[in-house]
Parts: C-alpha cells; sequence; structure tokens
C-alpha cells in the first residue's frame, strides 16, 4: 500500500536537493518553508514535553499530600510547564510554524523579506529552548513562568538560566516579527493590495508589531532580574528602596499582550477555514482585519488587570478593568463575525471545520470568563485561585491551541502532500474535546470555592473536582499523542493530497501539494479577493 | 517604485525597513530603565539630585563630543563611499571605531573612580542604603553598562563592515549594509544623548 500512495506524490520543496547532504539541505536551509518545518518539529517536540509535565502536575493530586513528588518539584514542574508551555510553544507556534510556511505563498512571493535572518530566528529559538531544558538538570527554577521578583531575586534555583533562555526566544520571535512586518509591506504580489489578503495574513501582520513593539520590554525587565541576582542593583529590591511592583509592571506590559501574540494568529487561521467550509464570502471582511489590530492596540493598554490585588491605586485599577472590557469588543466582533459567515453558507463538514467549531466554543468560554475576572470586585475573590487557570487555559489552549490544531489539520495537506486519516482524527478531537472541558472546567468551579492555584495540597472538601479534572488530564494526553501520532503516520505513509483538498480560493491553494521550490514558476498577478467562491471565479 | 520580487533581487527599502524596526526594538529595550529611573526620580527626589551631582558631567560632555563626532565620521564614510572613494571611507571607519573605543576607555576611568568610593551595587558606601542613592547608581550602571556594551557591538560591525568594503562586497553601487551599519552607530549615539541628561544633567 505504502509504494501505491508514494506514487504520484510530488516532492516539491521536500525534493533532496543536489550536492548538499540531507542535514545541511535543512539545517543550513534558507527556503521559508524547510524553516517552518523544522520549527514545526521542534515546537510540537516541546509541546509533548509541556504535556508530560502538565499531565504529572496533575497526578501529583491524585491523593491529598506528597504522591510522587515533593512540593519543591512540584513547583518545579509548574514553572518548567508554563516556560515550555508559553515560551517554546505557544507564542511562536502559529507565526513560526504556519506563517512560516504560508505567509509569502499567501501573498505571492518567493520567501520572507530576510530568509537567512529567518533561519537565524531558528536558532535563536533552539538556543533559547536548549537553555531553558537545561535548567532542568542543574536545578530547574521554582517561581512559576512570571519569575515575580522578589522572590526570583532570592531563590536558590537557576532562575538567571531561565530568564537568560526567554531572553533568547525574545530575540527570536522579535526577528521573526520583523521579517514578517518587512515581508508583507515589500513582498505583496501585483493586484495584492492590502485588501485582498487573507485575514490569516493581517492576524500575523498585527502579531508581528506587538512582536517587535513589546518583546523588548520584557527583554529590558529579564535583563533587569539577571543584574539583580549578579549583581544587587536593587531596583526590585526593598531591602535597597527598590519596588518589587514594578517588575510585575514591566512583565505584564509585555506579557499581557504575549496574549495577542498567542490568540491572534489562531484566529487567522479559523478566518481562513471558516469562510472555506461555509462556501462563501467571509462576512465582515474588514471589520475581522480591523479587530486584529483592535486588539493589537487595545491589548496593548490592559496589563494591570493582572495586578489587581498587587497594591496599586484604585484609579489605575479602574481605568485598567475598563480597558480590559474594551478588549472584549473586537474579540466579539471576530466571534459574530464567523458565526455571521455561517450563516446561508452551503457547509461543508470535514474535519477542520470540526476543530474550528470546538475552537469557538472553548474560546466563548474562555473569553466570558475573561470578563467575569475582569471585574474588580470578583477579581478580589478570584485572584490567584483555579478560575484563573482555567480561564487563561480555554483562551489559550481551547483558544491558541484549538487554533493551532485546526491550522495543523487544514494545511497538514499542503505541508505534507499527504493525506491523514480523517476518522482517527475526527475521534481525537472528540475526545480531546472530552478530555479538555472534563479537565478544565471542574477548575472554574474549584476556583470559585478558594482552590488557590500552584498548590501541591488541597484540602478535603477540593477532592470530587480535582479527581475529575485528573481524570480529565488522562482523556486529553491519550487523544493529543493520537492525533500527532495519526498525522506523524500521514506524513510519512498517507495517501497523497490533491492540490486543493477543501477548495480554497487562497493561493497557498493555487499550487501543487507540496508546494514547488520557489513557490510558483511566475508571481501571479491577483484580480480577486480571497474567499471569492463564485462559479467561475 | 518597482516592487522586488525575486529575492535575489536586492530589496533597498525592504532592508533599510528591517533595520528601523530593529532600532526600535533597541529603543525600547532602553526605554525599560528610563521608565525605571523616571519612577524612581519622582520617589526620591533629593537623593537622585545628590547622587547625580557626584557624576562627572565634564567627563560625560566629553564623551558626548566623542560619540558625535564619531557619528560625522560615519556619516561621512557612507558619502565617500557612494562616491567610489574606497580608501578614504575605510579611513574614515577606522576613525569611527576609535572614537568609540575613545569612550569606552573614559567610561573605564569614570567607572573606575565610582568603583574606588565604593560607589556600586553592593560596595562599602552604598550597603544598607535604602533612600534612593543605591537605586540611582544601580540603574546608571545598568543602563551606561547596556549602553557600553552596545558601544562594543557597534564598534564590531563597523570592523565587519570595514572588511566588506575591502573585499568590496560593499562597494559604490551596493551600499545599503554600511548605511545599515550608520543607522545602527548613530542609534548607539542617539541613546546616550538621552542618557547623559537623565543621569549627568537634570538636576
Amino acid at each position: 500500500m505504502a509504494a501505491d500512495n508514494t506514487r504520484g506524490i510530488r516532492e516539491g520543496y521536500l525534493a533532496s536537493e543536489p550536492g548538499k547532504g540531507f542535514i545541511a539541505s535543512w539545517l543550513l536551509t534558507t527556503d521559508h518553508k524547510r524553516i517552518g518545518i523544522l520549527y514545526l518539529f521542534s515546537i510540537l517536540s516541546f509541546f509533548l514535553v509541556g504535556v508530560v509535565f502538565g499531565l504529572l502536575m496533575r497526578l501529583e493530586l491524585i491523593s491529598r499530600g506528597p504522591t510522587i513528588m515533593e512540593a519543591h518539584t512540584y513547583n518545579a514542574f509548574f514553572t518548567l510547564h508554563g516556560v515550555i508551555m508559553l515560551f517554546l510553544f505557544i507564542i511562536p507556534v502559529v507565526p513560526s510554524i504556519f506563517g512560516n510556511f504560508l505567509l509569502p505563498i499567501m501573498i505571492g512571493a518567493r520567501d520572507v523579506a530576510f530568509p537567512r535572518l529567518n533561519l537565524l530566528s531558528w536558532y535563536f529559538y533552539m538556543a533559547g529552548a536548549l537553555l531553558a531544558l537545561t535548567t532542568l538538570i542543574i536545578g530547574p527554577a521554582d517561581t512559576g513562568w512570571t519569575f515575580y521578583a522578589p522572590y526570583s531575586l532570592r531563590t536558590g534555583s537557576s532562575v538567571s538560566l531561565a530568564v537568560f533562555s526567554v531572553f533568547v526566544l525574545g530575540i527570536s520571535s522579535i526577528l521573526t516579527g520583523l521579517n514578517f512586518v518587512v515581508t508583507v509591506h515589500r513582498l505583496r504580489a501585483p493586484g495584492m493590495t492590502w485588501f485582498r489578503l487573507p485575514l490569516f495574513v493581517w492576524s500575523l501582520y498585527a502579531t508581528a508589531w506587538i512582536q517587535i513593539i513589546a518583546t523588548p520590554i520584557l527583554g529590558v525587565n529579564l535583563l533587569l532580574v539577571m543584574a539583580e541576582r549578579f549583581f544587587g542593583i536593587g531596583v526590585f529590591d526593598p531591602a535597597k528602596g527598590g519596588d518589587p511592583i514594578l517588575y510585575q509592571h514591566l512583565f505584564w506590559i509585555y506579557s499581557h499582550p504575549a496574549v495577542y501574540i498567542m490568540v491572534l494568529p489562531a484566529m487567522g487561521a479559523v478566518s481562513e477555514i471558516v469562510p472555506v467550509f461555509a462556501r462563501r464570502v467571509i462576512f465582515g471582511y474588514k471589520a475581522i482585519a480591523y479587530s486584529s489590530i483592535g486588539i493589537a492596540a487595545v491589548g496593548s493598554l490592559v496589563w494591570g488587570h493582572h495586578m489587581f490585588v498587587s497594591g496599586f491605586s484604585y484609579t489605575a485599577a479602574v481605568y485598567f478593568s475598563l480597558f480590559t472590557f474594551f478588549v472584549a469588543i473586537p474579540s466579539a466582533i471576530k466571534v459574530y463575525n464567523w458565526v455571521g459567515t455561517l450563516y446561508k453558507g452551503s457547509i461543508v463538514m470535514d474535519t477542520p471545520f470540526y476543530f474550528v467549531l470546538a475552537f469557538i466554543f472553548l474560546f466563548s468560554i474562555g473569553g466570558l470568563s475573561g470578563l467575569i475576572l475582569g471585574a474588580l470586585s470578583v477579581n478580589v475573590h478570584l485572584h490567584d485561585t483555579y478560575f484563573v487557570v482555567a480561564h487563561f487555559h480555554y483562551i489559550k489552549f481551547g483558544g491558541a491551541g484549538f487554533g493551532m490544531l485546526a491550522a495543523l489539520h487544514y494545511w497538514f495537506p499542503k505541508i505534507s502532500g499527504r493525506m491523514y486519516n480523517k476518522r482517527v482524527a475526527n475521534f481525537a478531537l472528540v475526545f480531546l474535546f472530552i478530555g479538555f472541558n472534563t479537565l478544565y472546567f471542574p477548575m472554574f468551579i474549584l476556583g470559585y470555592e478558594g482552590m488557590p492555584r500552584r498548590y501541591f495540597d488541597y484540602l478535603p472538601q477540593y477532592v470530587l473536582w480535582q479527581h475529575v479534572s485528573i481524570v480529565g488530564s488522562w482523556i486529553l494526553g491519550a487523544s493529543i499523542f493520537t492525533m500527532i501520532g495519526n498525522l506523524l503516520v500521514a506524513a510519512f505513509r498517507g495517501a497523497a493530497a490533491p492540490m486543493n483538498p477543501w477548495g480554497a480560493r487562497t493561493l497557498e491553494w493555487q499550487v501543487s501539494s507540496p508546494p514547488p521550490k520557489e513557490n510558483f514558476e511566475t508571481i501571479p498577478e491577483v484580480t480577486r479577493g480571497p474567499y471569492d467562491f463564485r462559479e467561475g471565479a | 517604485m518597482s516592487k522586488p520580487h525575486d529575492i535575489s533581487h536586492r530589496d533597498y527599502t525592504g532592508a533599510k525597513l528591517g533595520m528601523w524596526l530593529f532600532l526600535f526594538t533597541e529603543f525600547f529595550l532602553f526605554f525599560g530603565p528610563v521608565l525605571l529611573y523616571a519612577v524612581f526620580r519622582f520617589r526620591y527626589p533629593h537623593a537622585f539630585i545628590d547622587a547625580s551631582l557626584k557624576l562627572d558631567a565634564g567627563v560625560g560632555a566629553l564623551n558626548t563630543v566623542i560619540l558625535l563626532t564619531s557619528s560625522l565620521c560615519m556619516a561621512l564614510a557612507i558619502t565617500a563611499m557612494q562616491r567610489g572613494r574606497k580608501g578614504l571611507t575605510l579611513f574614515l571607519l577606522a576613525l569611527t571605531v576609535t572614537l568609540g573605543s575613545f569612550f569606552l576607555v573614559n567610561k573605564y576611568f569614570e567607572w573606575g573612580a565610582k568603583f574606588a568610593h565604593g560607589l556600586y551595587p553592593g560596595g562599602e558606601a552604598l550597603a544598607g542604603n535604602a533612600d534612593g542613592t543605591a537605586i540611582f547608581y544601580g540603574l546608571y550602571f545598568f543602563t551606561t553598562g547596556l549602553h557600553g556594551l552596545h558601544v562594543l557591538a557597534g564598534m564590531a560591525i563597523i570592523i565587519g563592515a570595514a572588511l566588506m568594503v575591502h573585499e568590496g562586497r560593499i562597494n559604490s553601487t551596493d551600499f545599503v549594509k554600511l548605511e545599515n551599519t550608520g543607522l545602527y552607530w548613530h542609534l548607539v549615539d542617539v541613546v546616550w544623548i538621552f542618557l547623559f541628561p537623565v543621569f549627568y544633567l537634570v538636576r
């Protein structure tokens, strides 16, 4: 069977390059598609490591008191789980994998503006990732992924190395963002006007700006933590007249916009998938495009809502709460437009579309619970409880993560030239959805009842929901491994995928699967919008 | 303006745009400590003025002149390259790097004097200090240190560019790399133009 399947697959950019060894043809490549594949394998590997940490943390809570690890190990685990999932996985995943692979093709270019810089970004990513994993060996940080001062200044664990790894990952993120902005400005094909750009490109463009503007603030903040630890410069140390709250400000000035770095590209992918499976032009193209920019702009002004109980002025708290509610507007515009697109569409039910439906459902729960947390009085009760944990997992995993999985199942045939087993993918999705809700929904209840986050032990009244949540983590873990296993099998043994299996109209589906090395024989002349499904269009 | 579709084609506008975006990120990097300076100055106004008076504004002014002159040399080097005068370009680049090293030598003596008086984080003059003086010197050393690293990086980049001029990879028809090198050096200069009054002059 396998031999038959292989026949008919055009190798495209995957073909071996004459005069170059296999390793050199990958590790020294400047082809944006190959760099996308490098990111694909590295990011998904680190993701699975993060999943294992998460599963072990849940397992520790199966009985009260120390079960499989001590409290300190648990602290190290939630720190590494956070660092890996945020900095190694969810921030880079969609821009670095799908952005790299698809952005140039979608705008009708042969590559990004700076191909060598693009490869350098991957090396920065790998260096940062390996440094982060090195801390695992030499005594992992136990501060949580936020590295809050003053504890991060005093703990004996390897905080310096951990923050340096995040600094290096930040460089990678900045360079990728910079590359995308210049690419979108300079390399659009003739006729590819700004309002003919696929919405995925718009979301990558908005994301790239946040990466450029916000990341340096985090970078210098982390350098300050290192300077504090090595030299004791005192700015975050109350004993020297410093102020740890300033650390939180500088941290969240980046890290709140970073939430939108995570979720915007996933929303962009959803905006691609919805019109294709509804077979009609997207409802409110400009509204979706502008709402990406709106989220990027307003999202940069709400960082204080992480600090409502840190002790800053009530005036500031009211302001930050108000703007937090404002972010809901552009987010809701997107959701309404996706649903509006489905209305009276000729809906084709297929695997990527199921992922999108799961995304819309979970993201809506995440977004609405965010409004609950954004209200000042309620926040005092729910701050630093499981409710927050549930909220951000619904946003980051249910939103960004499911959006990423939708993108993976949508573009997989284009990237690999092969089709996966849709039945297995659908079953894995159903169980992932069940597992996800079983795992995280009880956390809303636990948090409402007062269970604090990051504790490795709990009171007897929380036993029931903790156990439900742990069972959910097993379902979720099993379905993730099934899903990725299914794709891995398909990548090597799957049947040949046609050029345009979903009937999409964007440019990447007008080239072969997998795309040829130069993307286009001649640069296309664009004469229509990206979601024009009329016959003969 | 023609659009650059062929990736082998040189896109000057794109290269410049990328460089400017990168300079923005560098600017934001320095924005962090300057923001902290503003907050702490508001909180400890007297300690900050007293500590600032102990800095040597004369050396600071001399360093400002040195950096501004080096930026002039850099700009002249680019013009010389555009006119195809390779020897003059190399001479001016060498002058730029030399002036950059003068800046660092001055910095070395300036820092050394502060160390001799125990005015450094953890030093005897600042031990147990919580009235803002320690914070001032903490920020001073951090920010000027970070700037010093940028001067070093800038010098390395200029030397790299000079080698490319020497090999002819930067020439009178393809000099965008030299222009971007110049932009980076001007950024190093501009950051200092802000840091100098902030730490030495504002009373």
